[in-house]
């Protein structure tokens, strides 16, 4: 069966190094002041979430969030970087796009792949609600929202669909979706702008909407986490359901749909492809 | 089915060596000209979409009284190591004047006293760092246009650049006695406009003690750096952008950039210069510093600091 249109395959590759790039460049930003806050402006002595090195000698990384403190040493607060030399740092080197210490360098790649992000995803929209395909991908039909508890039996159980169910997704992959499209992202868009100066002149509700600049930037960081989480279970899921199968879907488009067989027969079976 | 958990630990192993590649690849990318050109048509892009937006006269958000943050972070240079400021600062600034000059009909030399006689501006504007801390603080001071149309400016006057009292780099000499632990990892191109690195009441100890260190490489040569900056005449005169002579009500303290110092709102820390000395009108800033119209700049910092 023909699943996804050329223009659906190629945003989602994009979107896919976009994400990647600005996840990796925005921890080297934060490492500039690994800190978050809430409100206007930076209460330093009572951050939500802090992570430094301790006077000890050597210096040990420690996390603190909302008053509690936790040893993450060689991890968060202070790691080993490439030369093998442990440093004060927020996220460690691995993590961080470029993996030095760069804040001007992690700004350059956070714009430009932030531009890219908006526009690649613009054209996503634009084809999806043209063609149909946004429709058909993410508003749940009304048999679906009728077996709402069926499906998330099934999600939990990893029984993944087959036959003529396995050419839609299912009710918990729409509403995924949609949340992750009309949510998540656009909220994630909107707190960046909202930690420009520029911006906040041009478009003051920006600060009213999210209760301030610092406030802003700790949406920001927290919508990057769950957008992480949406992507680590995406793949999980990828690899649990077939995963030449799906990567060829989204490669050329093609995807083979299992012929149904009992659920009694399947339950825990490797889907052949 | 026993096959799939072999194929799953092949892809893990296979796509974390591809991680490891990716990521010494990226930095190779990141490092070549031609990319960082690419993606500096990000920045480009900010300035141009931005100006876009903004009308000449946009304001950035004033805030109330009670928005004041009780410790306004000094950053960057708090106690210039100058000799020449140091002497200026001794004196209360009573023998301080700023001069005007570049591409102007009437070049100016305005003492304190006298800068306080022309039309001022207050405003309680935040200050957003590019380390991403934000602090709001109340300022008095001249508007730049008004200096500007005093001065009178050429057809050819582009930008404006603000040549400050605080030596950053001894020349050649690169970071002589620090021992702070943060400028030693961090190599000097990379370092970040606030040269701190957390919250806290000691790092202006540490500060100072690096700076200390500065004065005395002074004395063994090597042209010193001074900071500056420049704006163009969108943001030179704009009502909010000022020099500023009070913060909070009171004398701006020398740890802020006293006796004068840059406010241009709707831009980043790193732009609000302090220390103040000069005021150069300029066609281009390519013939000052290293070209790229302020310390930061040639730091790699993007010019425009509107986000």
């Amino acid at each position: 069966m023909f699943r996804h249109p050329l223009v659906i395959r190629v945003t989602h590759w994009v979107n896919a190094v976009c994400l990647l790039v600005l996840l990796m460049s925005g921890l080297q930003i934060f490492n500039a002041h690994p800190a978050l806050y809430w409100g206007k402006v930076s209460t330093f002595d009572a951050p939500l979430l802090a992570m430094s090195s301790t006077e000890d000698d050597p210096p040990k990384g420690v996390t603190t969030v909302l008053g509690r403190t936790f040893d993450t040493n060689g991890v968060l607060g202070s790691s080993t970087g490439a030369d093998g030399e442990a440093a004060d740092r927020g996220f460690p080197a691995w993590a961080t796009l470029p993996s030095d210490q760069d804040l001007t360098g992690g700004r350059s790649w956070h714009f430009f792949f932030a531009w890219t992000f908006v526009l690649n995803g613009l054209a996503y929209l634009l084809y999806g609600l043209v063609s149909g395909q946004l429709r058909f991908r993410v508003i749940p039909s009304r048999d679906q929202i009728r077996h709402f508890g069926a499906s998330i039996w099934k999600h939990l159980t990893l029984r993944f669909p087959q036959g003529d169910e396995a050419k839609r997704y299912n009710v918990i992959q729409k509403l995924t979706y949609l949340v992750v499209l009309f949510v998540l992202l656009p909220v994630q868009v909107l707190a960046g702008l909202a930690m420009s100066p520029a911006m906040d002149a041009a478009f003051p509700f920006l600060l009213t909407l999210f209760d301030g600049r610092q406030s802003a930037r700790t949406v920001h960081f927290v919508v990057a986490a769950l957008l992480v989480l949406f992507v680590v279970v995406h793949v999980v899921l990828i690899l649990l359901s077939g995963f030449r199968n799906k990567m060829r879907g989204m490669l050329t488009g093609w995807f083979v749909i299992e012929r149904k067989v009992e659920p009694a027969v399947s339950a825990g079976g490797e889907p052949r492809s | 089915m026993s096959r799939l958990p072999n194929r799953r630990a092949l892809l893990l192993g296979a796509s974390a060596n591809a991680a490891a590649a990716m990521l010494g690849g990226c930095d190779r990318l990141g490092n070549a000209e031609w990319f960082q050109r690419t993606l500096k048509t990000g920045e480009d892009a900010n300035l141009f979409v931005q100006r876009l937006l903004l009308g000449k006269a946009t304001l950035a958000p004033e805030y109330a009284e009670a928005d004041i943050s009780p410790w306004f972070k000094p950053n960057g240079t708090e106690d210039p190591p100058d000799k020449a400021y140091k002497a200026l600062a001794k004196g209360k600034f009573a023998k301080y004047h700023l001069v005007v000059g570049g591409l102007v009909e009437a070049p100016l030399k305005l003492s304190l006293a006298e800068l306080r006689q022309l039309p001022a501006r207050t405003q309680i504007t935040r200050h957003d760092c590019v380390e991403g801390w934000s602090a709001i603080g109340k300022w008095t001071g001249v508007p730049v246009a008004e200096l500007l149309d005093l001065a009178k400016l050429k057809p050819q006057a582009r930008y404006v650049v603000f040549h400050c009292a605080d030596t950053m780099d001894q020349g050649s000499s690169l970071e002589g006695g620090e021992d702070d632990g943060e400028a030693d990892e961090v190599p000097a191109g990379n370092a970040n406009p606030s040269m701190t690195k957390q919250s806290g009441g000691d790092e202006s100890k540490k500060d100072s003690g690096g700076q200390q260190a500065a004065d005395d490489d002074a004395a063994s040569g090597g042209t010193p750096v001074r900071f500056y900056e420049s704006i163009d005449l969108v943001d030179a005169f704009h009502p909010q952008t000022i020099l500023a002579y009070e913060m909070n009500g009171e004398a701006l303290p020398v740890s802020n950039g006293a006796p004068l110092r840059l406010r241009v709102e709707r831009n980043l820390g790193y732009k609000q210069a302090k220390y103040v000395m000069r005021i150069e009108v300029v066609e281009s800033f390519a013939n000052i510093g290293e070209g790229k119209g302020g310390y930061w700049e040639d730091q790699g910092y993007a010019w425009y600091a509107g986000i």
